[in-house]
């Protein structure tokens, strides 16, 4: 009985969530953005693991060996995925407001408007 | 909000977060006891029923198979995204030319090295992602990503095939594309969308998972070239200006 994978990712959760809170520049506040997310592809791979399985991959193994669940791993697949595309999104936009305004400071941005 | 006053709200924040999260955790199933049944069921049928070894990648080119496809959707949006956001300003800027080359003889020899390798292996993974650990999408990033390596070891001038929208334009919607009328093969020949339709081979081969194939491979162009149009438009908006040395 371990639920320390899960305290891991509960963990980089809210580790990612300080550093966003607290970041002084944009592309800073994207890697912590993407730690966070981090938290979620251990939980997900941790909640699909069965003591003593093997990678869901049949090449040269027995049909019906034990294996853990493939649903969080093709889950965890779809999470790489759309956190690449959204970190693409957040740097183009933290470029964005360094030519508009000159800085990539959260708090320096508060006085710009469209 | 001041940043003192932010401050001050995150740490009962995150206190209360992780008491939630603490909460929500504690009625899982301890570690390593899986209760299924989905998993247990994937693992059972999918060699059998659809031939791919890989039943990681069974499943997401064919259990979830539409859901994957909603997910190569999100990266064109995001990268379309990108585009636009990068387009609206001015392009390029003066005094940030990239220089045409980068370090020592030997340095350059080993980086246009790792790129064939790199790109070798990114296929591999593609090609086999049924069959063996990988995929198309963990095949395609490692691709754009060896290509990227070309940039910083042979300059502006070996990079600029992998510049030119004109090909990566066709290229993005044939993968993307291609994925959504594999589907439409289906129903036009009287099946449910996405239906596995090609012969499922033999298990453990490249010729097995009939449809699976196809669409991994649909799936490792769309991820390619979606990461070299976010590269080139990085590249030509912030590092290297739009005009060429020969028009300005």
């Amino acid at each position: 009985m371990s639920y320390l994978p899960y305290a891991v990712a509960a963990w980089i959760c809210l580790v990612g969530l300080a550093g966003v809170a607290t970041s002084r520049n944009l592309v800073h506040l994207a890697v912590c953005l993407t730690v966070m997310q981090s938290s979620t592809y251990v939980l997900l791979l941790s909640v699909g693991y069965v003591a003593g399985g093997r990678a869901p991959i049949f090449k040269g193994a027995k049909p019906g060996a034990k294996a853990v669940d493939p649903v969080v791993q093709a889950l965890t697949l779809t999470d790489v995925v759309v956190s690449v595309a959204v970190v693409a999104l957040i740097l183009a936009l933290a470029l964005d407001a360094h030519r508009l305004a000159g800085t990539v400071d959260p708090d320096g941005l508060a006085d710009v408007h469209g | 909000m001041s940043r003192r006053g932010r401050l001050a709200l995150l740490g009962p924040a995150l206190l209360g977060l992780g008491a939630l999260l603490g909460w929500g955790v504690a009625g899982l199933p301890a570690f390593g006891h899986y209760r299924g049944p989905y998993g247990f069921v994937l693992d059972r049928i999918v060699v059998p029923l659809r031939h791919t070894t890989n039943v990681v990648m069974g499943t997401t080119f064919d259990v979830r198979g539409v859901d994957t496809m909603g997910e190569e959707f999100i990266l064109y949006a995001a990268v379309l995204g990108v585009t636009l956001l990068l387009r609206s300003g001015e392009r390029g800027r003066p005094g940030r030319q990239a220089g045409e080359r980068l370090g020592t003889d030997g340095l350059r020899l080993l980086g246009v090295t790792m790129v064939g390798g790199g790109v070798l292996v990114g296929l591999w993974l593609a090609a086999f992602g049924y069959v063996t650990p990988g995929g198309g999408f963990q095949g395609g990033a490692l691709v754009a990503g060896t290509i990227l390596l070309l940039y910083l070891v042979g300059g502006r001038s070996a990079y600029a095939p992998f510049l030119a929208e004109a090909a990566l334009d066709p290229l993005e919607s044939l993968g993307a594309g291609g994925y959504v009328v594999i589907g439409l093969a289906a129903l036009a020949s009287g099946l449910p969308f996405l239906t596995n339709l090609l012969g499922l081979g033999t298990p453990g081969s490249l010729v097995s998972g009939g449809s699976i194939a196809a669409l991994n491979w649909a799936s490792a162009l769309a991820v390619t070239v979606a990461l070299l149009t976010l590269f080139a438009e990085f590249l030509e908006t912030y590092v290297v200006p739009l005009a060429r040395a020969d028009e300005a």
